[in-house]
C-alpha cells in the first residue's frame, strides 16, 4: 500500500460527492425530433455519502432506487454523469484505464447469483485464482498457496478437493463461498456486495452472514452492502442509507435509523417488512401507488405523491438531508414531528 | 372453522417422482394433509423441498420426466387423478387456479389485460355473453384496484405489482374455489408485497376462496396464513395453526427455521441460529427421517426409520420421532452433536 495513503490520513475509504448517473432512453431519431428533447433515466440523481474505513455501509431501497448503480459507480464500473467518487482520496474519474485497473485489486465485487458469476467450464480453483493472475502476475509461484488458504478461510475445506470441482458439482451455499473467496483473494480494501445472499435459503443464509462478518474482521475489509432486505442488513451493517428514486431519503447508524426512522418512506419500508410473529401482524396501511418512473420523477420531494404527511411545499421544494439526531440525517421537510 | 364441513382438498399419501440421471428423485414423498374450505394455508420450505411440485400436483401439472407416482388428491371428495381431459380442463380454472411467481412469463406479451380476462372466461364458459362478461371484468378490476384505463395495456406497460394483480384477477374471474399462489409476491418490492398480501386476505374474506400460499418466506406466512404446513426434503414435517407453529414449533427443523429468520427488531440482540449443513440431494435422500443429518437432537432411531405424521396436540401434526413411540426408540447408542 502506498505510504502517503496510510489509513491514519484518510478516515473515509470512499467519498461520494453529489453523484449523478443518467442513462439516455433509447428512442428512434424521429421520436427524438418530435419530442424535441432527450429523455434520461435518472438512476442516481444527486447522492452524497461517505464510507468509513472498516465499516459495513448498507444501501437499501426498492428496485429502481439506484442502489446497484451507486455500487457500480463506487468502484468505477460506471462513469458518473456528474459528481465524483473518491476512493482512498483518489478521484476515480481522473484515473486512466491502467491506473484504474491497478486500483481495482483493492476493490472487489460479490454479485447476487453465484451460478451466473462463475464460469461453468472453469474449475473453482481456476476461477478464483484468476484475480491473482491478473493483478499479481509477478508472484506466480505463491498463487497456489494463497488459493488453498483462501478456500480454507471461506469454509471450503479440504481446499485441495474443492479447487478441482466445477460450479455445478457443489451446492448453492458453497458456490456463494467460492464467489466470496474470489473477491477476497486479491486482499481488497473495499468489497461491494450486491445482494450477496438474496438467493440463499434461510437455513444457509445465517452461516453466510456470519462468514461475511468474520471475514470482514480477519481481512480488515470495508463493505458496501447493497440490499433490498432490511432484515438481513441488520446483521451486517454499521450504517445504512435508504434510497428512494435515485436520492438518499435517510442515512445514519443502522440502530439509530431502525429504531427511529424519520423519513415517512423509511417508516413505510420498515412497516412493510413481514414479521415472523403472527401476534404482531401489520395493521398500518401501505403508501398508495408504486415507485414512480425515474424518467420524470415527481417535483420537489420525490416521495410526496405517496407520502401520508405531504403538504404543499413538498411538491415544490426538494428537501435536503438534515441532521436531526446525532449521526442521523433525513431528507424530509416535516421529519421533526417524528423526533 | 367448523370442523364438520368436509375439507376442500384432501391429499393422501401423495408422492411425486422425477426420473433423473441419478435415478428416481422423490420430490414429494408420501405427503398427506387437508386444505380447509376458506382458509389461507401457508406452505413453507426452502428451495427443493417439494412445495412447488406439490402445488403443481394439485392442478395435475406435473410434466414428464416427473409423475405422480402414488396417492390421491380429493377435491370436493372427487379424486382429481381420475379426471379425464375434459373434466381436468374444467377443474383447472373453474375450481382451482394458480398464480405464479413471475407474472411476466405467465402473461401473454401480445395480449392486453382485457383480452387476457375475456379469454379466460371464453375458454371455460363458451356461452358467456359479451355484456355479462364486460360486467364481470369491470367488477373484478375495480375490486383489485386496477384502473379502467389499464384494461387496454399490455403486460410490459404494467408495473410488477399491477401484473401480479392481473394474475390474481385471472384466478378469480372464473370464481375458482382454490387459488394456489406459488411465490406470488416474491419478485415484488416489500411495500408492493405488503399491499398484495392485504389484498389476498381481503379477497379471501369477501369471496370465501381458499388460498394455498406457497412461499420460502416464513415471515410472510406469519403475516397472512391461518394454518402453516412446513416441508423439508419432500416430506411434510409439521402442520398446525399459525399461532401454535410460531409459538411452540415442535419439529427441530421448524424450530431452526424460525430461529434463523432475520428481523428488523433492534433490541433483539439474539443471534441467528445457524443450521448446520444444507438440504439433501433427493436422488439419494438420507435414510429414516430426512432431516436427521442436520438435526441437533437426532436419536439413533432417526436414521433408521421414517417417522409418521403424528397429531401431537389437537390440530398440530408433526413428523418426528421425538413425539411418537417405537419399540426401538429407547435404544441408546450415540448422540449426534449439535
Amino acid at each position: 500500500m502506498n505510504a502517503q495513503l496510510s489509513p491514519q490520513l484518510q478516515d473515509n475509504l470512499v467519498e461520494i460527492q453529489d453523484l449523478k448517473k443518467w442513462f439516455p432512453v433509447q428512442k428512434s431519431f424521429l421520436d427524438q425530433l418530435l419530442a424535441g428533447r432527450k429523455d434520461f433515466v435518472r438512476a442516481v440523481d444527486g447522492v452524497s455519502f461517505n464510507i468509513r474505513r472498516g465499516e459495513a455501509f448498507g444501501l437499501a431501497g426498492e428496485s429502481g432506487s439506484g442502489k446497484t448503480t451507486i455500487g457500480r459507480l463506487a468502484i468505477g464500473l460506471e462513469t458518473p454523469t456528474e459528481g465524483k467518487v473518491l476512493f482512498d482520496g483518489i478521484d476515480l474519474g481522473r484515473q486512466n484505464e491502467r491506473e484504474l485497473r491497478h486500483l481495482r485489486r483493492r476493490m472487489q465485487v460479490i454479485f447476487q447469483d453465484p451460478m451466473a458469476s462463475l464460469n461453468p467450464r472453469m474449475t473453482l480453483g481456476d476461477s478464483v485464482v484468476q484475480g491473482l493472475k491478473i493483478h499479481y502476475p509477478e508472484a506466480a509461484e505463491k498463487h497456489r498457496d494463497t488459493l488453498l488458504d483462501i478456500f480454507e478461510r471461506v469454509g471450503l475445506s479440504p481446499a485441495r478437493y474443492f479447487i478441482n470441482k466445477y460450479p455445478h458439482q457443489i451446492s448453492g451455499g458453497q458456490r456463494q463461498r467460492v464467489v466470496i473467496a474470489r473477491a477476497l483473494i486479491t486482499r481488497p480494501d473495499l468489497v461491494l456486495a450486491d445482494e450477496p445472499i438474496a438467493m440463499a435459503d434461510v437455513s444457509v443464509r445465517a452461516l453466510l452472514l456470519e462468514l461475511m462478518v468474520q471475514l470482514k474482521q480477519e481481512f480488515n475489509l470495508t463493505y458496501l452492502f447493497i440490499t433490498h432486505d432490511l432484515a438481513t442488513a441488520k446483521y451486517i451493517c454499521d450504517r445504512i442509507g435508504i434510497l428512494y428514486l435515485g436520492r438518499m431519503a435517510e442515512i445514519g447508524d443502522l440502530k439509530e435509523v431502525y429504531s427511529h426512522p424519520l423519513h415517512p418512506y423509511t417508516q413505510a419500508l420498515m412497516a412493510a417488512v413481514p414479521v415472523p410473529d403472527p401476534h404482531k401482524r401489520r395493521t398500518q396501511t401501505m403508501p398508495a401507488g408504486e415507485i414512480p418512473n425515474p424518467i420524470n420523477p415527481p417535483s420537489g420531494c420525490r416521495f410526496h405523491p405517496r407520502c401520508p404527511i405531504a403538504q404543499e411545499i413538498c411538491s415544490q421544494v426538494e428537501p435536503e438531508l438534515r441532521e436531526l439526531r446525532p449521526g442521523h440525517q433525513a431528507a424530509c421537510h416535516f421529519a421533526e414531528q417524528f423526533l | 372453522m367448523n370442523d364438520t364441513t368436509p375439507p376442500l382438498v384432501q391429499i393422501r399419501d401423495l408422492s411425486v417422482t422425477y426420473k433423473t440421471r441419478l435415478g428416481d428423485t422423490s420430490a414429494v414423498d408420501k405427503v398427506s394433509f387437508d386444505i380447509r374450505r376458506g382458509e389461507i394455508l401457508g406452505l413453507v420450505g426452502e428451495s427443493g423441498c417439494g412445495k412447488s411440485t406439490l402445488g403443481k400436483a394439485l392442478l395435475r401439472m406435473i410434466m414428464p420426466p416427473g409423475r405422480i407416482s402414488a396417492g390421491q388428491i380429493l377435491f370436493n371428495g372427487e379424486d382429481i387423478l381420475t379426471f379425464d381431459d375434459k373434466r381436468l380442463r374444467d377443474y383447472r380454472g373453474r375450481q382451482a387456479s394458480m398464480i405464479f411467481q413471475d407474472p411476466m412469463t405467465s402473461l401473454n406479451p401480445v395480449q392486453t389485460v382485457e383480452q387476457h380476462l375475456t379469454e379466460a372466461i371464453q375458454v371455460h364458459d363458451a356461452g358467456a355473453e359479451s355484456q355479462s362478461m364486460a360486467r364481470r371484468i369491470q367488477a373484478l378490476i375495480e375490486r383489485l384496484g386496477i384502473m379502467q384505463s389499464r384494461l387496454a395495456s399490455y403486460p410490459h406497460q404494467l408495473s410488477g405489482g399491477m401484473r401480479q394483480r392481473v394474475m390474481i384477477g385471472l384466478g378469480l374471474v372464473l370464481n375458482a374455489g382454490l387459488i394456489i399462489a406459488d411465490e406470488a409476491t416474491t419478485s415484488l418490492d416489500v411495500i408492493v408485497e405488503a399491499k398484495l398480501v392485504d389484498q389476498l386476505r381481503e379477497i379471501r374474506d369477501e369471496y370465501g376462496v381458499t388460498i394455498l400460499a406457497i412461499t420460502h418466506n416464513i415471515a410472510l406466512v406469519a403475516e397472512m396464513a391461518d394454518r402453516v404446513a412446513v416441508m423439508y426434503a419432500g416430506n411434510l414435517v409439521e402442520l398446525g395453526e399459525v399461532n401454535r407453529i410460531f409459538d411452540r414449533p415442535l419439529h427441530p427443523y421448524t424450530q431452526g427455521l424460525l430461529a434463523s429468520v432475520p428481523t428488523t427488531e433492534i433490541n433483539e440482540r439474539k443471534e441467528l441460529y445457524k443450521m448446520p449443513g444444507e438440504p439433501p440431494n433427493l436422488a439419494r435422500p438420507p435414510s429414516g427421517c430426512r432431516f436427521h443429518p442436520r438435526c441437533p437432537v437426532a436419536m439413533p432411531i432417526c436414521s433408521r426409520y421414517r417417522p409418521g405424521l403424528n397429531e401431537a396436540a389437537p390440530g398440530h401434526w408433526v413428523h418426528c420421532w421425538l413425539y411418537q413411540d417405537h419399540p426401538e426408540k429407547e435404544e441408546k447408542t450415540l448422540k449426534v452433536a449439535a
